[in-house]
Parts: structure tokens; C-alpha cells; sequence
């Protein structure tokens, strides 16, 4: 019995203090922690490296890479901030993520000098992902926007609406579908979010109140269903997500494609026959006398409310944000920079050949996703209202809408499974 | 189910009121012996499942720290009334069945072939026991990718439409998740079930077939009379697991098209939602769940065991 004890004492003391070794290192230099989804290009090692020279020995910034997924990043993130978990200094937070960190007072807010340097020249709209309750909670960093990618050798035009888009594609001999991301999961309530946003109304004009108008709600679930039980739908559709609508597109199967501008570099790289006559527009309208809302993403860095480095992990923040770090983000991955003035840099032009004003207008015309505490609720009753997306029959969408609303009702006031 | 106190060293009667003192200290012993077992087994299988309970009795919310507080059985009341368990306990349920009975029957077989075999027993048996080795999600990834139109060669096979989005239908989804499990463990119902085989007294093959039994006769008669303990205790085992699924559906579908199973719904109130009162909720029915099934097991099929025992 005694040895028991001892032995687990013992295991215990060695978890606690390997849980500390990680903390803050006396006096000398910090270090500091940074947990972000990897990105392929490099840019998290890069920025982070050079944030933490710049500091002159203040503090050094040691990135721990997060799964690619979008819901597996926010589950490691939340299950550690749940626990209160001091080894996380700052957050590599999705835009979706704020209203639910800063609700539960994970995420530290950004004030004063700070507060001003990291939202210098950034869109207004990414700040409003980075802000609950008109509080800053971070500092924005890359940004991100979806334009409709269309093959120029067989579309003269760019289509301006869904509608013509999914007419246009019915009556193409080849390559005759449109690429979308439906599989059930983030992605395809960014399409639903969009469409909603287009269409003139939004799934929340509040963290608790749905809006959700029924008009252009319905107009935009007719745009689902058109596309999912009509000719122009790919044959998994409601299973694809960004990376099986670059594949379908880069092997020539589809005329059309809604996708992030990554989509651009890969297909010089994998398919240059494709790549040859790729064009790019703006994402299409719902209603053809209403400007479209294209969907936004991105990430923001926010400083953690359980970090020992409070002091200097807004400083490295900042600096892992700042302008140069943007470059660096767009230079090797390619990621929109959320400063509006690096638009007519060299890098971004370089890295977005001819279209780097439509991504700025596309980032600045675009609908974020709603900011709730509850967003993950919200999310996984949209999807799991609007799935499988060739449910919803175009003629009749009343009785879509219904389960719609009510389910979204339920989810702000976390109610009942999901 | 996985952990296995030591067997319990203490006397299986209480001892008599004048006992010894010899009997009373090694009692005693026996308690002592035992002891470290039993904390383990309290510290890791009493505690979470007692506080699991006390958590599906709240409002417990980790995104909300403020709010919440005892609410009784609303959470209870919220899962039993939606039809979301139903469905996703029906999926369950037509997942176990379905699964098990196929790898009972191909278990068997594998495990007469395993029994029989003349030469090379060594590497039949080990060549069958591979997919059971096989890490669930790689195996659930493998057959993932199999199946997918884009990277799979399942729809270049004949008599399969090139165009097939196995994952885009419910049933279709259904297909894939059984086969997959069934690939998974069948080997180890198959090694169960050889282990009952190998009990058999060959003699009572050798009388039967003096006596004129056919080979269907004998494996009728004698054959799966004697391996009902086997079979229960592999068919017990067996439907625990799969009552449980989770890992395949997971990296298969997510849950998508109706095909999640009660494991993924308490996998999302828990993980997803951070729901902690919801989550218990789902996770204390599922223990029900998977209590009521032993239970049966062991009661309704217990006298059995005992009458299957050789000279039982």
C-alpha cells in the first residue's frame, strides 16, 4: 500500500515538473510557445525564427504544428485551454474561433499601442473576426478568400450568377461540373454561409439571435439544390472538400470551381494544360442585382489567458503578425496578406499574377462567418440540416428552411445533440 | 473490459466463525495481496465512470465556466428524446449485428482451416492474424482510399460502375464501414474460436466416424456443441467491441449520411461541443448500453456455458 503510494507520488512529481520545464526560464531569454496549424511552405519556421532574433535574446518563439484539419486544430486547442494549460503562450486562432475563446476567457485581449499596431491598414472586415463584443482578441495574420476558377478554353465569359453558372455547366460537352466543397464538415458551411450572405440575409445578426430571413435564405438553399440534383453536380459531391475540387478540376473534369487561392499555384505546378486556361472571377452572385459576399478565412494570433509570458507574448504576437510576416506568409504558401496595403506589393502581385486587386476586392466585399460563443454548435447544425446537399429539392425548399431555422435556434442556446 | 484484475488470491468462502487464526492471517494476506489490484482497478475504471455520472447530472459547458449547475436528468431527457440517439443507436445496433454474424461464420471457417492445416501452420495461422495487427484508422484510411473514386481501384473491378461515391450514400457507406471491420477482426474471433476447437477430444471425431457420421454430422453434433463456450465468449467480446465502433466510421464519414454511431454522437458533445453534461450523458448510456449486453450474455446464455463443458 505504501509503495503504491510512493510510486504513484513519484510518477506524479516527474509529470509536474516535466509540465513546468517548459515554462518561463528565469530571467534570461523566454520562451515562448506557439501553436498554429502547419503550413507546407514553411512560413510558421520562418517568421518564427526571425521574430525571435529580432527580439535580441527577449524571448525565443517555438512553434508546436497542429493538424491540417480545421476541427482537429481547434479540438487539441480547446481540449488544452479547457484544462488551463500554461505551455501554450500564443494561438494560432482560426477566424471562427474568437467569439468561443474570448467567451470563455482563453484568449487574452489586445489594448492600447498594440491593439492599434496589429490592426494598422488591416481589412475591416478580418478585424471583425479577430474582435468579440467590440474587444480585440488578436492580432490578424493571413486572411484568405475563395474566387470562382473557370476554364477560359471553354467559358468565354466569367458567369456572374450560380444560376447561369450551373446552366452554362449543364450544357458543356465535357468538363461540364462545378467544384464546390460539400463534404459534411467547416468547409461546406462556408459554401452555405456564403450563398446565405449573397443571397442578402445572415445566419446570425447576433451571438444569440438568428436571422435567417426566409426570402433570401430560401434563394440560397435553391442554388444547393439546383447544383446537387442537377447535371453540373461532380459524382462525389457530397463528399468533396478544397483538396477533391482542385483534383477534379486540375484533371479536367469540371469547367467551374469556388476554392482558395492555393488552388492557383497547384495547378501550375500538378496540371499545366489545365493551368493554361485557367481564368479567375469573383464568386458568383445569388441574386443577380446583389453584389456577391465571398467566403473568408484566415488565422489570427491571440496571446493565451493561462501563458506565464503574458508580457513579452504580445510583442512576439505582433511581430509574428506584422508586415513582414504577411510577406513571408503570401511568399511561401501563398496566403492572402490582412493588411489592405501589401496588395500592390511586389511579393503579392508576384504571387497572384494579375488577380491580386480581385482578391483584395474579394476579401473586402466578403460575409465572415457568423461570431458566436456557440460557433461550433451553429456549424455542426447547418451541416447537419443541410446534408446530404442533394436533399434540398430546388422547388420546394420551404421545408428545409423550417428544420434550418429551428436547428440553428436550438444551437445558439446549445440545446439538445448534435 | 480490457483490464484484467489477477485472479483473487482470498479464499473463495468466508472463513467460519471460530476460525483459526492461521485461516484468519491468511485471509488477511489474501486481502493484502489483492489490495494493490483493486485501487488500480478503482483509480482507473471507479473514478472516471463515477464522476462521468455526476457530470451527466449538470450543466457543465467548458466553452461557458460561468454558468451551469446541477440540473438533474434534463440531459438524460435531451439524448433519450432525440431522434438523433435513436438513429445513431439503430446505426449502432445494424452495425454490431450485421458484423458479428458475418465474422462469426468466416471466423469459423478460418478457424477450421487454421485447425486443419497440414503444413505450413505457422504461417497460415500468422498470415491471418495481419489484419488484426493492423492499427484500426490505418486499416479504416486503407479502405478509405480503396474506395474513393478518385485514388481507389475498388471501381476498376468488374461488374463495379466507374463512377460509384461509395461514401456518397448512406447504405453504400454502411457497406464499406461493415467490410471493413469485418476484415479487421475477424482474425480474432477466428483465434477464439480455435481455441475452443483445439479442446475437442479427437477420439470423439474417430468414434463418430466409425459410427457413419458425415463431416456435416460431425460438425453439428459434435463440433459446435462442444465450442459453445468458445463461441459465446468470442461473440461476447466481439459485440462489446463493436457495439462501441468508432475509429472507422470516423475516418470513413465523420458520422456524415446517417451512418454515425452512438460512440461519435458522445465523441461530438464531448470533444466538439465541450458540452461535458450532454457528452456524459451519451457516455453513461452507452456503458448502460454495453452493460445490458453483457448482462445478457451472461445470464441468458450462462447454464450453457456450464452445459457445454466437456463432461460438464
Amino acid at each position: 500500500m505504501h509503495a503504491v503510494t510512493c510510486v504513484a507520488t513519484a510518477a506524479l512529481a516527474t509529470f509536474v515538473l516535466a509540465a513546468c520545464g517548459g515554462g518561463s526560464s528565469g530571467s534570461g531569454e523566454r520562451e515562448l510557445t506557439f501553436f498554429v496549424a502547419i503550413q507546407p511552405g514553411g512560413t510558421i519556421e520562418e517568421v518564427s525564427k526571425r521574430c525571435s532574433e529580432e527580439s535580441k535574446g527577449k524571448y525565443t518563439i517555438t512553434p508546436e504544428f497542429l493538424p491540417t484539419d480545421a476541427s482537429q486544430q481547434r479540438e487539441q486547442l480547446v481540449r488544452r485551454l479547457g484544462a488551463e494549460d500554461s505551455s501554450i503562450d500564443i494561438v494560432g486562432m482560426d477566424v471562427i474561433w474568437t467569439g468561443e475563446f474570448a467567451n470563455a476567457g482563453w484568449v487574452d485581449e489586445w489594448t492600447g499601442a498594440e491593439k492599434k499596431a496589429v490592426t494598422e491598414k488591416v481589412f475591416p472586415n478580418v478585424i471583425e473576426t479577430a474582435s468579440f463584443e467590440d474587444k480585440l482578441y488578436a492580432a490578424p495574420f493571413n486572411t484568405n478568400t475563395q474566387l470562382l476558377w473557370y476554364r477560359k478554353d471553354l467559358v468565354k465569359q466569367p458567369p456572374k450568377t450560380w444560376d447561369q453558372m450551373i446552366e452554362e455547366a449543364e450544357g458543356l460537352k465535357e468538363a461540364s461540373s462545378i467544384q464546390v466543397q460539400a463534404s459534411r464538415y467547416e468547409g461546406y458551411m462556408v459554401l452555405v454561409n456564403a450563398l446565405i450572405e449573397s443571397a442578402g440575409t445572415e445566419i446570425l445578426s447576433g451571438p444569440e439571435e438568428v436571422d435567417l430571413e426566409q426570402g433570401p435564405t430560401e434563394k440560397a438553399l435553391q442554388v444547393i439544390g439546383k447544383l446537387a440534383n442537377g447535371g453540373a453536380a461532380p459524382p462525389s459531391l457530397s463528399t468533396s472538400d478544397e483538396d477533391t475540387a482542385r483534383l477534379g478540376f486540375e484533371a479536367g473534369e469540371s469547367a467551374f470551381m469556388t476554392n482558395y487561392t492555393f488552388a492557383y499555384a497547384s495547378a501550375k505546378e500538378e496540371a499545366p494544360d489545365v493551368f493554361k486556361n485557367m481564368g479567375f472571377a469573383r464568386f458568383p452572385r445569388v441574386d443577380a442585382d446583389t453584389p456577391s459576399k465571398p467566403p473568408l478565412g484566415g488565422f489570427n494570433l491571440a496571446v493565451s489567458a493561462f501563458s506565464e509570458n503574458k508580457d513579452v507574448a504580445f510583442e512576439a504576437a505582433a511581430c509574428l503578425a506584422n508586415d513582414k510576416s504577411q510577406k513571408t506568409a503570401v511568399e511561401l504558401d501563398g496566403l492572402p496578406p490582412s493588411r489592405s496595403d501589401l496588395y500592390t506589393d511586389k511579393v503579392v502581385t508576384e504571387a497572384y499574377p494579375g488577380f491580386a486587386p480581385l482578391v483584395k476586392e474579394s476579401i473586402e466585399a466578403s460575409g465572415p462567418r457568423p461570431t458566436t460563443p456557440a460557433y461550433q454548435d451553429v456549424s455542426l447544425a447547418i451541416q447537419r440540416s443541410l446534408h446530404p446537399p442533394d436533399k434540398i429539392d430546388a422547388e420546394d425548399t420551404e421545408s428545409v428552411y423550417e428544420e434550418l431555422k429551428s436547428n440553428v435556434e436550438d444551437a445558439v442556446k446549445r440545446e439538445g445533440l448534435l | 473490459m480490457t483490464v484484467n484484475a489477477p485472479a483473487n488470491p482470498a479464499p473463495q468462502k468466508a472463513a467460519p466463525a471460530g476460525a483459526s487464526s492461521r485461516t484468519r492471517s491468511e485471509r488477511k494476506l489474501g486481502w493484502m495481496l489483492c489490495a494493490p489490484a483493486v485501487i488500480a482497478m478503482l483509480l482507473v475504471t471507479a473514478y472516471p465512470i463515477v464522476y462521468a455520472v455526476i457530470l451527466s447530472l449538470q450543466d457543465v459547458d467548458l466553452r461557458f465556466p460561468d454558468e451551469g449547475g446541477f440540473v438533474g436528468l434534463s440531459n438524460y431527457t435531451a439524448v433519450l428524446s432525440s431522434d438523433l440517439w435513436w438513429t445513431d443507436f439503430f446505426n449502432t445496433v445494424l452495425i454490431m449485428v450485421i458484423s458479428v454474424a458475418i465474422e462469426l461464420v468466416l471466423g469459423m471457417a478460418i478457424a477450421l482451416v487454421m485447425y486443419r492445416a497440414i503444413f505450413g501452420r505457422g504461417v497460415v495461422r500468422t498470415s491471418v492474424l495481419i489484419p488484426y495487427g493492423i492499427i484500426t484508422v490505418v486499416a479504416a484510411f486503407a479502405w478509405q482510399f480503396a474506395f474513393s473514386p478518385e485514388t481507389g481501384f475498388v471501381n476498376n473491378l468488374p461488374l463495379i460502375p466507374d463512377e460509384k461515391d461509395w461514401f456518397g450514400g448512406r447504405f453504400s457507406s454502411f457497406a464499406v464501414i461493415i467490410m471493413a471491420e469485418v476484415w479487421k477482426t475477424t482474425p480474432f474471433m477466428a483465434l477464439l474460436l480455435l481455441a475452443g476447437l483445439v479442446t475437442i477430444d479427437s477420439q470423439l471425431y474417430e468414434a463418430a466416424r466409425v459410427d457413419g457420421a458425415t463431416a456435416w454430422q460431425r460438425f453439428t453434433r459434435i463440433t459446435l456443441p462442444l465450442m459453445k463456450p468458445a463461441i459465446l465468449v468470442a461473440l461476447l467480446f466481439r459485440t462489446l467491441d463493436a457495439f462501441r465502433v468508432f475509429d472507422t466510421i470516423f475516418i470513413m464519414t465523420r458520422g456524415a449520411l446517417d451512418t454515425e454511431s452512438v460512440s461519435i454522437l458522445g465523441y461530438n458533445q464531448l470533444i466538439s461541443r465541450l458540452n461535458l453534461g450532454l457528452g456524459s450523458a451519451v457516455s453513461v448510456l452507452i456503458f448502460l448500453c454495453v452493460f445490458l449486453i453483457a448482462f445478457i450474455f451472461v445470464r441468458g446464455f450462462g447454464t450453457k456455458l456450464e452445459e457445454g463443458r466437456p463432461g460438464g
